[in-house]
């Protein structure tokens, strides 16, 4: 193990980290407002994926792929929120479950009928293939650096919007405290609809960036969906500066948990144990982590409300 | 032969169903043993109607049947919205097979430990996850499950990821093995009706009554004097140890054992089926899974597509039955909101 290794794990951890961002952050801004549980976000980033990896084989044109991607995606969100999630929002949380536990059963099918049972194998765009020596004797691929580039302008993005503009004002206002906000005369319903489509294109943004470097397959929404809500939960439910910090937290302790626990525990255990030991651990850290941090403070790190 | 029917009679009067209760309360007063009876002589009519195939069907319906009543207990009575209770049902299928991998072959001493270990689980993994409230209890049960199935997934002792094969059934006793080819199924059903009718009737007894006060306003009973904590804790407790027999059944039904039993979406399926039958209802669970299973059964037969239209099934619960199947039953019986 060395500092070369090291490195390149730490951009793999940011990269992922960055993706759990996306996804997380429509999640948490959708909880916060909303104070919906949307199982189906999970659905919306498959729905990015899908796309984006049939129109990138259809045409070659990646950037448009990614475009199509997240424009059929916010689509599919506008109409699954007129017809089910509007009829949620003063809901219970187990009813919200019940219900876009529903959807993702429809989103998988629907999955299935339109491109099959077979996992997609989305191609990196040819320009990005091959590696770009980043220092001396550190290749990286240059793919998971335009992921990287791509993950922060986003969030810098977003971190402008929700800070700096009247519509993040209203956000802001909203998951700080929904009813104040409904009384001083916002329209709740629209910015609503609104962090609804934006929580979607992010999602599918993630999924149109992730399907290159990560299987496209029914089922992946929700492999996706559990490392999200755990960093909703640890950043604090409604917050996108914690699902920021929490995202990048998650991303480096899974990927550093996968890429240093075992050989770190084959040195100090005997081999057939550290066999055992080192994935379960590897797996198991971020839940620990979440454990941890619940532990300490039960409403997240940055908690909106207060 | 005789067994599980006269155990399950010992406490099946109390769970005299509301269904139908106004316009037939004979009826009423007799349908629990009506179904049991029924359940009961399902292996011996089933050959009859070319029916075999699903007395093993209705076995797992009864298994899953016992998870979900222990769910809807703490769920629909106490108001933990646990989503991690596969998670005891995976401790209980592995405490199975560490046993039988030791060399043990009595399935009570096996089942029992099942219910005993997973028991255990669920009091550690209580103690911190009752200390949260809301969608963080429902995270953090869910961690704690995620963190089994992680563990059962590396342990390649029995079997990690591809499962473990549990090749010779285990031994019920003396007189009960090969004493008839559907014994297993029977045991399953007494075992059944005997967790259903303790389970029906804790719900009335002054505990289960504590336990809804806290549900309903939790402050208010801490004002009171209860124990909150303790009376959730026990809930969790039991509703653990039942889930783990559950497992423990689970994994003699199937023979096999694999982390699959415990991936989270297990969990949110018995969620799932439990609020469909009837959350904090007393037919509630059963219904749900015995609906729920049976839709499933029957839309495989007939189409590889068959996830979406229990998708549907679960929004027009969601916006025509928030209560669940048994309260849209009861209602059409004539009594609303028994519980």
């Amino acid at each position: 193990m060395d500092a070369i290794f090291v490195f390149e794990q730490l951009l793999n951890g940011l990269g992922y980290g960055l993706m759990l961002f996306l996804i997380a952050a429509g999640l948490t801004l959708v909880f916060g407002i909303m104070d919906t549980m949307n199982l189906a976000h999970g659905s919306l980033y498959m729905a990015g994926a899908y796309v984006a990896a049939r129109v990138h084989e259809a045409s070659g044109a990646f950037a448009l792929a990614v475009l199509v991607a997240v424009g059929v995606t916010v689509a599919i969100a506008a109409v699954a929120e007129f017809l089910v999630i509007r009829r949620l929002y003063r809901r219970d949380h187990l009813v919200q479950v019940l219900a876009t536990f529903g959807i993702i059963l429809i989103a998988d099918d629907a999955v299935k009928a339109i491109w099959g049972v077979a996992p997609l194998l989305a191609s990196t765009p040819a320009a990005l293939a091959g590696p770009v020596a980043l220092l001396e004797g550190l290749p990286y691929p240059s793919y998971r650096l335009l992921l990287i580039g791509a993950g922060l302008t986003v969030a810098l993005g977003l971190h402008l919007l929700v800070n700096k503009t009247r519509i993040g004002m209203l956000v802001r206002a909203g998951a700080s405290n929904r009813q104040m906000a409904e009384h001083m005369g916002v329209r709740v319903g629209g910015v609503f609809a609104f962090v609804f489509a934006l929580g979607a294109a992010l999602a599918a943004l993630a999924g149109a960036l992730m399907a290159p470097i990560s299987a496209v397959q029914i089922g992946m929404g929700e492999a996706i969906l559990i490392p999200a809500l755990v960093v909703i939960v640890i950043g604090g439910i409604g917050s996108v500066r914690g699902a920021f910090v929490a995202a990048l937290l998650v991303g480096m302790v899974d990927t550093a948990g996968r890429a240093f626990l075992p050989p770190a525990l084959r040195a100090v255990l005997p081999p057939s144990v550290a066999a055992d030991l080192g994935p379960a651990l590897a797996g198991i850290a971020m839940y620990v982590l979440m454990a941890a941090v619940l532990t300490l403070k039960p409403a997240g790190l940055f908690p909106a409300r207060g | 032969m005789l067994e599980p029917t006269s155990q399950g009679a010992s406490s099946a009067p109390c769970a005299a169903a509301a269904v139908t209760h106004a316009r037939f309360p004979g009826l009423a007063r007799r349908l629990p043993w009506l179904v049991l009876a029924l359940l009961a002589a399902f292996p011996l009519l089933a050959p009859a109607f070319g029916l075999e195939y699903y007395v093993g069907f209705v076995r797992r319906v009864l298994i899953v049947a016992i998870a979900a009543t222990s769910l809807n207990f703490i769920l629909g009575y106490g108001g933990m919205a646990a989503l991690g209770h596969a998670g005891f049902i995976g401790v209980g299928a592995y405490t199975v097979v560490a046993l039988v991998e030791a060399g043990f072959s009595s399935a009570w001493l096996a089942w029992g430990s099942a219910a005993l270990v997973a028991g255990l689980a669920a009091a550690a993994i209580g103690a911190v996850s009752l200390r949260t409230r809301g969608v963080y209890f429902i995270m953090i049960t869910l961690a704690f499950a995620q963190m089994l199935y992680y563990l059962a997934v590396s342990l390649r002792t029995w079997g990690g990821d591809d499962g473990y094969g549990l090749y010779t059934p285990l031994e019920l006793g003396a007189w009960l093995d090969g004493a008839h080819a559907q014994v297993f199924y029977w045991v399953v059903l007494a075992i059944a009706a005997a967790v259903f009718a303790l389970f029906s009737r804790v719900a009335h007894s002054r505990y289960g009554h504590a336990l809804r006060g806290i549900r309903d306003n939790e402050m208010r009973m801490v004002a009171l004097g209860y124990p909150v904590y303790g009376l959730k804790l026990a809930g969790f407790v039991a509703a653990g140890a039942v889930a783990g027999l559950a497992g423990g059944l689970l994994a003699s039904h199937n023979a096999f054992v694999s982390p699959s039993i415990m991936h989270w979406t297990q969990s949110a399926l018995l969620l799932v089926m439990v609020m469909l039958g009837g959350a904090g209802r007393r037919w509630g669970a059963p219904l749900g899974v015995a609906l729920w299973l049976t839709l499933e059964e029957v839309l495989k037969l007939y189409t590889d597509y068959w996830h979406w239209p229990l998708g549907l099934l679960l929004l027009l619960v969601v916006f025509h039955a928030p209560q669940g199947v048994a309260a849209l039953l009861e209602r059409r019986g004539g009594r609303e909101g028994a519980r």
